[in-house]
């Protein structure tokens, strides 16, 4: 009973996911977009902190390139938009891998603030003047959404721009998670939190850490950058200031809120870092911030292992 | 049977165009108005580092109030919506779309701050919504060519560097000019607008220099500065390098001409950090009556505008300048809602925006006005000069710009 039910909803969530933006305005549909951005970008920094163990601060800094990376190739060199989306994988998979050797050297609060120490630094370095011809200094670049390349209409909708590139976006994420559920769950998986629980033991039973934690870096990297990526064509626009240091941080309130160490959790933290600051704008003017704090400390305490902690609590009692 | 037809299609062609008369007949009105209300757009940095911006919105809120409590315009209540968009662009533009597509008002005003007003310009003109008087100094929001739908108000960046080249070549007409200025947009900016404002007397600039925002200190630049022999000196930063500069030439014991862009000109945030003795003699622009100077302490406007604040803003600090300005830019929407009169579309509030002429606003300086028109889409151009006295700006000469 319970193995059919659950080879059930897989399909059933699938086939909603698919239909929603149908249902919905594009306004909505565009904050879902996002919304599954902030999944892809959470799961990277989950596959480093909830499974290798390793705290990272710096993921906007790897967000903010792939979006970059996206946007320079799109307007300097007229390339299509989709073929900029494992580019932007590959640059921050590189960066990622370069990043994890101090990572081995620093552990704990360390490596912390060295990966905080880039989430603040890449905006300011985004400014430079030596690059300023690409990335178009201050003023950042301006983009032109995707355009569906085929007329549909679904219950009486268009397939507008903001409806089609929700399903790119989301056949990439599917794609994606699924690449994360089969990498973490196999021999790897078990190697990387072999590493985080118990290093020694995992060295002497022949894991290589130093290319199993720079690789974990890289992997992790390369899900946050092409996450920038999408929402470069998303939002149509980047400028040093749309990365913000506070971006690192709501990142890893998603993968805390979300779940630490787990795949789905994800769209649980990307939902709470899209959707709860509008709450607290709505609840405060005065003082916003307030109010997120205030929700993310009931969230804390109502559950310290995040939304999938809650979950698993349930079907355990069962 | 033909006959028939043709009787039949001319019925319905009377009656559509009948209905069509009517349609248009009735109030012209886009989404967001109607016979009882308005509903206008804003988004604010109410969150984040920028957060001390979010007076410019608050005191429009107030503003709206106020006009409300006396029946509204036209006997229409404002409803206005702000947003929080803690200056982040890709929030600025989901805020945007749900003000837009959701909540559906007539147009977004004084949405606040250069690269978040840049992540929405093209949306917001693609949607042919306005995005009106947005609350930044760049000087990118007049170009009614490219962005029909988009307005600045304050006076730009780009205006003030030509004011200062007019009061340089009025007063200094044999300077030599050096200039510091931030290498952004902000300071080049200022500095295009500072040598279009020179022209052909250019190279009366002898000396550039420039620092980063993350630079710790602008010592060095000073120090090559002195040694040129300027005796103008052209100080475009922000207010905490611009109160490093005026500490710096005071220990250089360097005495040029020294000019402030009006940024950085608020005592308390640039001048008392500096030292308010080695600021005496610098000189700066304005275009409103400063809540701090005491020369207006018994001007009328200045007494209503307090009573006003007193009522509306209990909570609030009544010599920050950014309510001034924010109620300003409100008094002005105000005026171009009245003359909008009831034909409130998009096309219209935009065209009443764009044919202001000469509005006269009781807390601007006397002989400031507000004034655009189709091909001038920079509501307030105008500036005068004002010099510190160790204790405050006193405004003196005449008013510069058109």
């Amino acid at each position: 009973m319970q193995i059919t039910s659950k080879k059930l909803a897989y399909p059933l969530g699938l086939v909603l996911l698919i239909l929603l933006p149908f249902v919905v305005e594009d306004f909505r549909v565009s904050q879902f977009s996002q919304v599954l951005i902030y999944a892809i970008a959470i799961l990277g920094l989950n596959i480093l902190t909830g499974f290798g163990g390793q705290i990272s601060l710096g993921h906007g800094a790897f967000y903010a390139v792939g979006a970059y990376t996206s946007a320079i190739l799109i307007t300097q060199f007229d390339m299509s938009p989709y073929l900029t989306l494992p580019i932007a994988g590959l640059v921050c998979l590189v960066m990622g891998v370069l990043m994890g050797f101090p990572a081995l050297r620093l552990a704990g609060h360390y490596l912390a603030l060295a990966t905080f120490a880039l989430a603040i630094a890449t905006p300011q370095l985004l400014k430079h003047k030596a690059i300023e011809k690409w990335t178009g200094g201050v003023q950042g670049l301006i983009l032109d959404k995707p355009q569906s390349p085929f007329k549909l209409s679904l219950f009486g909708t268009e397939l507008s721009e903001d409806r089609w590139l929700y399903l790119v976006i989301l056949l990439i994420a599917i794609l994606l998670f699924w690449l994360a559920r089969n990498l973490l769950n196999g021999r790897i998986g078990r190697a990387i939190v072999a590493v985080r629980d118990q290093p020694v033991a995992a060295a002497a039973l022949g894991v290589n850490l130093t290319v199993l934690k720079t690789a974990t870096f890289g992997v992790s990297a390369a899900y946050t950058g092409i996450a920038g990526a999408l929402s470069a064509l998303a939002v149509s626009f980047v400028a040093p200031d749309s990365f913000p240091s506070f971006l690192s941080i709501s990142l890893l309130v998603g993968t805390v809120v979300g779940g630490l160490g787990s795949i789905y959790g994800a769209i649980f933290g990307a939902l709470f870092i899209q959707f709860v600051p509008n709450i607290a704008d709505q609840l405060s003017k005065s003082a916003p911030w307030a109010v997120y704090g205030a929700i993310l400390l009931a969230f804390a305490y109502a559950a310290p292992n995040g939304v999938m902690g809650i979950f698993k609590k349930i079907t355990k009692r069962r | 049977m033909t006959l028939r037809l043709k009787s039949l299609s001319s019925i319905a062609l009377t009656a559509a165009l009948t209905l069509a008369g009517s349609l248009t007949a009735a109030q012209p009105y886009d989404p967001g108005a109607t016979d009882k209300e308005i509903k206008i757009g804003n988004i604010e940095p109410y969150s984040g580092p920028a957060s001390a911006y979010a007076s410019y919105g608050k005191a429009q809120a107030a503003w709206f109030n106020k006009i409300n409590d006396e029946g509204g315009i036209n006997g229409r209540k404002i409803n206005f919506i702000s947003l929080d968009d803690g200056y982040s662009p890709p929030k600025t533009l989901e805020q945007a779309r749900k003000l837009v597509e959701q909540d559906k008002v007539l147009f977004l005003f004084a949405t606040l701050g250069t690269p978040t007003n840049s992540a929405i310009q093209k949306y917001m003109n693609q949607k042919k919504v306005p995005q009106l008087f947005v609350q930044t100094g760049a000087s990118k929001w007049g170009d009614p060519k490219n962005f029909p739908w988009t307005m600045g108000w304050q006076t730009n960046y780009f205006s003030e560097g030509k004011v200062f080249a007019q009061a340089i070549l009025d007063n200094q007409p044999n300077a030599k000019i050096a200039v510091i200025y931030q290498n952004d947009d902000f300071g080049k900016d200022y500095l295009a607008g500072l040598e279009a404002g020179l022209g052909d007397k250019k190279n009366m600039i002898i000396a550039r220099e420039t620092y980063e925002v993350t630079d710790p200190t602008v010592d060095s630049q000073m120090v090559k500065l002195k040694s040129t022999g300027a005796d103008v000196l052209m100080n475009l930063s922000t207010p905490k390098f611009a109160a490093q500069i005026i500490k710096k030439v005071a220990e250089l014991g360097w005495k040029p001409v020294h000019y402030l862009c009006q940024v950085s000109s608020s005592p308390g945030a640039t001048l008392v950090p500096a030292g308010l003795d080695n600021s005496v003699g610098i000189i700066t622009t304005g275009f409103f009556k400063d809540p701090s100077d005491p020369q207006w302490k018994d001007d009328k406007a200045m007494l209503e505008y307090q009573a006003w604040f007193k009522k509306y803003l209990p909570n609030a600090d009544p010599l920050d300048t950014y309510y001034l300005q924010g109620m300003l830019n409100a008094q002005t929407l105000e005026h171009v809602l009245r003359q909008a009169g009831n034909n409130l579309t998009r096309e219209n509030i935009m065209k009443q925006a764009a044919s202001i002429k000469d509005l006269q606003l009781p807390l601007l300086l006397p002989g400031i006005n507000v004034q655009t028109g189709p091909d001038d889409f920079y509501p307030i151009e105008r500036l005068q000069l004002a010099k510190f006295n160790g204790k405050e700006w006193v405004l003196y000469g005449k008013i510069y710009g058109n």
